[in-house]
């Protein structure tokens, strides 16, 4: 119902009247879509979460725990366990962080610290965004003929010289661990390298300048103040860059060997959850989807923890500023 | 050549040398904190030139394996069996466009609904505070597990893998993007715009509709030009909901190919052709991310 | 929540003489916080009402609780009632959309949409569903702002692109394009230079012919140079926190020159402000 009550009583020329029925009707409508949409994406997550998990339900009482802890996964003898996935998806995805974090939390310095003139930071910035835009199709294609040709003689020539240090113990021949962590470690680079950026332009001013003032080089600004002030924004960087590298397949499917087994040694092939899912999926049984849909829980347990706690991490350390300022 | 000493003693001892000289201020290059200077900035530059080699390694590869093959035959044929040469991915590109057609109708209209409701209707609400965050969770979702849930939301119950199932796991993974830029992008028209528009006697949805969307367009768009980008070059969801096909695409409902797809079957295949065709897939894959990367900047630039 | 009852708030209350605008105000809450309390001032038709006080003095809320604009704001509560022409605009039948179509406002800030100068004026003309000659009331909402002749050749240009007191004027147009009967002005010329002040203020006596207007300024000068009656608003302090409310209501003159309150007397002759 529209109400009109001042129609009779303002001058003529006016042209004000009341929104039309329609209006109204529209406004509704509209406001009740964008909350029905706004409470789908609420459905749209539990409904992931109970799907997958419901699906995987059955192998749950199947194999229970010990699921995480066996090592077997033979669709033949209908044994299925994931703790070699578990072990390549975290030991790769450590590698990763711990270079690809390196490298990105430097980048991060030389982009704010003014190593650059302003519009060649941008510059850069820009070349490493870029390198997130590269798929991981085109990253793993890379990977198999340029990299691994490129790594297979250094990392023999390791595995004689250095063989008795478990990192080295076996040699690289095509497809591993190396190989897939080197680029995963590039492909995490750019959310650890823009995080941090922002991490560190959010610092005010004022804190570089109180350092300056006090006398201390540029390096002694960013490693006793810069760094410490930016910490838990570039930790979440590092945390939220470790989730990406968790989840990542295509990359890893291809290049990581695909082979369940657990070893220490950064040239042996291995296997990751994600890449389990990408190489088994598409032609398993109905007992090993099962198994992949118990194994799909898995990952999606780990990531949802570590996404949380990076963003946890992440609303700290942007509440430390609004309380500074 | 020692680190600065800070004790007591010797600040004293500085400050009796200090009375009879004035201190330089020269700073000698061979001091420690300037060497420690020093290597730590090469040691930054040769980090950030390091950083740098992936991308123009693959750009490089790009064009050189893949530039070569590309021709008008590699662009449309349909892909060769094993010993067959030539060949092309015609019918991934058209996959390609499809799936990430439908999952932007798909992931546009409720992204920017959904974004309406956080930015503008409801900001503080427990619904919103819930989809915002849940919507940041989703961004660093392994985008395989969006497959894996339609896999078994769709392919099992409509018995094929599809063209649709391949656009319903990509929109999945679209939505956080296209929300979070679309409600930064609306949280930033300024507070005066909406409020000139309520004072005109707008209701709500005429100043969304009217004001705030039109206003914040290029930003909303910017995300949803980044959103398809990611998607287009995402292939770990499409492995087991759409699928793969030697054909061009007849239905909506049946296996679809996609270049993504096709790069990672012929990555492993022992035939040159194949490595040739990945390459020069990977080359157009990269061209069509990079479009909308490049279409998304130039948007995000231009200011009202 | 209106403490009025409904059938009392729906019949026509006794205007005062020629009173466009009758504001009722007992008190106004932002959560627990009593911003306002007692301010009875009607608007008179064709006459400029100026509010004029300390900052603080709730002289703003007083002004946008006449177009129902606090309404926005979640926390807000309004006991009293404000009539428009007889009706209560804080009735619970009466929509707070309705209300803003009739009685227009111009802010603080120049606030023109990022849109062009015409879409600009012609917005409110489109939103009230006007079929007429669309360029013809935009012409003259323009002319009516003073305005017209300096953007008469870049119509199609941004609103964005005009200086700050263009601006103003442009929002002065926006509001007047649908002849809205009554002007709310929040401290129109805060952000403009002195000539745009006084260009702007030229406008208001020309607009005061046709319109209603009600003025908040932080300028008494200004009050002074355009209000033809002026309230003077003062902060109580005597209960702990900051309370606005209306010391007294008069002739510009009168309030400036005989004032009948020590404290309004005390703030015109600048010994606090």
């Amino acid at each position: 119902m529209v109400s009109r009550p001042f129609e009779n009583l303002v001058q003529s020329g006016s042209v004000s009247g009341p929104p039309s029925g329609g209006d109204y009707a529209l406004d509704r409508g509209f406001r009740y879509l964008a909350w029905a949409s706004a409470a789908l994406i609420l459905a749209l997550v539990a409904y992931i979460v109970i799907e997958i998990g419901s699906k995987a339900l059955p192998a749950i009482a199947q194999y229970g725990l010990g699921f995480l802890t066996s090592s077997e996964w033979n669709v033949q003898t209908g044994q299925f366990g994931i703790l070699p996935q578990i072990w390549g998806t975290l030991y790769s995805s450590l590698l990763a962080l711990l270079l690809g974090g390196l490298f990105g939390i430097g980048i991060g310095i030389f982009l704010t610290q003014d190593f650059l003139p302003p519009r060649l930071a941008a510059t850069f910035r820009t070349i490493i965004e870029l390198l997130a835009a590269i798929p991981s199709v085109v990253f793993g294609l890379w990977g198999i003929y340029v990299l691994i040709p490129l790594l297979r003689p250094v990392a023999n020539w390791l595995h004689e010289v250095a063989g008795g240090i478990p990192f080295f113990s076996t040699s690289l021949s095509g497809p591993g661990l190396a190989p897939a962590a080197l680029v995963l470690a590039i492909m995490i680079l750019p959310t650890v390298a823009s995080i941090s950026v922002d991490a560190l332009r959010q610092i005010p001013y004022k804190v570089k300048e109180a350092a300056y003032g006090m006398g201390t080089t540029r390096w002694e600004a960013i490693l006793k103040v810069m760094l410490p002030t930016a910490s838990s924004g570039i930790l979440a960087a590092l945390v939220l860059g470790f989730g990406r590298a968790l989840g990542e397949t295509m990359a890893l499917a291809m290049l990581i060997g695909n082979s369940n087994q657990i070893s220490l040694s950064l040239f042996a092939p291995a296997n990751t959850l994600a890449a389990l899912l990408a190489s088994s999926f598409p032609e398993a049984g109905p007992v090993e989807i099962q198994a992949l849909m118990y194994a799909a829980l898995a990952l999606l347990t780990i990531t949802l923890i570590v996404n949380a706690v990076g963003l946890a991490v992440m609303k700290l350390a942007t509440r430390k500023f609004e309380v500074e300022r | 050549m020692s680190a600065p000493d800070l004790s007591l003693e010797s600040n004293l001892h500085n400050l009796e040398r200090a009375l009879d000289a004035r201190p330089s201020l020269q700073r000698s290059p061979l001091e420690a904190r300037a060497l420690k200077s020093g290597v730590l900035t090469g040691l930054t530059w040769v980090a950030a030139l390091i950083a740098a080699v992936p991308l123009f390694s693959v750009i490089y590869m790009l064009f050189v394996e893949g530039g070569s093959r590309l021709s008008w035959e590699t662009l449309t044929a349909l892909p060769p069996s094993a010993f067959d040469l030539g060949g092309g991915f015609g019918n991934a590109i058209v996959g390609t466009i499809v799936m990430v057609g439908i999952a932007t109708l798909i992931s546009l209209p409720l992204g920017i609904l959904a974004a309406v409701y956080l930015a503008i209707l409801e900001p503080d609400s427990r619904l919103a505070h819930t989809v915002r965050f849940l919507a940041k969770v989703l961004t660093g979702f392994p985008s395989i597990l969006a497959g894996v849930f339609v896999y078994a939301v769709m392919v099992v119950t409509m018995k094929t893998y599809s063209a649709l199932a391949g656009g319903v796991a990509l929109a999945v993974l679209m939505l956080p993007t296209v929300i979070l830029a679309a409600e930064q992008a609306m949280a930033m028209v300024p507070k005066k715009m909406k409020d000139a528009a309520y004072g005109m006697g707008c209701t709500r949805t005429q100043v969304i509709l009217k004001v705030v969307l039109p206003t914040g367009a290029s930003g909303i768009l910017t995300g949803v030009m980044l959103a398809i980008a990611g998607a287009a070059g995402n292939s770990a969801p499409l492995l087991f909901t759409a699928l793969f096909s030697d054909y061009y695409l007849s239905s909506l409902t049946e296996p679809t190919a996609s270049l993504a797809i096709l790069i990672f079957n012929f990555s492993g295949m022992p035939y040159d052709n194949q490595i040739q065709l990945a390459w020069a897939a990977s080359l157009v894959l990269v061209l069509i991310v990079l479009v909308f990367n490049i279409l998304a900047r130039l948007i995000g630039r231009q200011k009202y | 929540m209106n403490a009025i009852p409904e059938t009392m708030a729906v019949a026509p209350a006794p205007a005062r003489n020629g009173a466009v605008m009758d504001c009722q105000l007992q008190k106004v809450f932002y959560g627990d916080f009593l911003a306002v309390r007692d301010s009875n001032l009607p608007l008179e038709k064709n006459k400029i009402t100026g509010f004029i006080g300390p900052s603080g003095c709730g002289k703003s809320t007083v002004l946008r609780s006449l177009n129902r604009m606090n309404d926005l704001i979640p926390v807000f509560r309004f006991e009293g009632k404000v009539t428009y022409h007889g009706q209560d605009i804080y009735d619970a039948k009466v929509d707070p959309v309705v209300v803003r179509r009739y009685i227009g406002m111009v802010f603080q800030q120049p606030n023109p949409f990022a849109m062009s100068i015409y879409d600009n004026v012609a917005f409110g003309l489109r939103l009230n569903g006007f079929k007429g000659n669309l360029d013809e009331r935009v012409e003259k909402a323009l002319q009516g702002a003073a305005c017209w002749n300096e953007v008469k050749d870049k119509l199609k240009n941004s609103g964005l692109s005009l200086s700050g007191g263009q601006q103003q004027r442009l929002c002065i147009a926006r509001a007047i394009a649908t002849e809205p009967d009554v002007l709310l002005m929040d401290e129109p010329c805060s952000a403009l230079d002195p000539i745009a002040t006084r260009r702007v203020e030229e406008l208001m006596v020309e607009l005061k012919e046709k319109y209603t207007i009600a003025l908040v300024t932080h300028n008494m000068q200004q009050a002074m140079r355009v209000a033809d009656t002026t309230a003077f608003f003062g902060v109580d302090i005597s209960q702990g926190s900051r309370t606005g409310y209306m010391v007294e209501m008069g002739p510009t003159k009168k309030i400036f020159e005989e004032p009948e309150q020590q404290l309004t007397r005390e703030y015109v002759r600048g010994e606090f402000s």
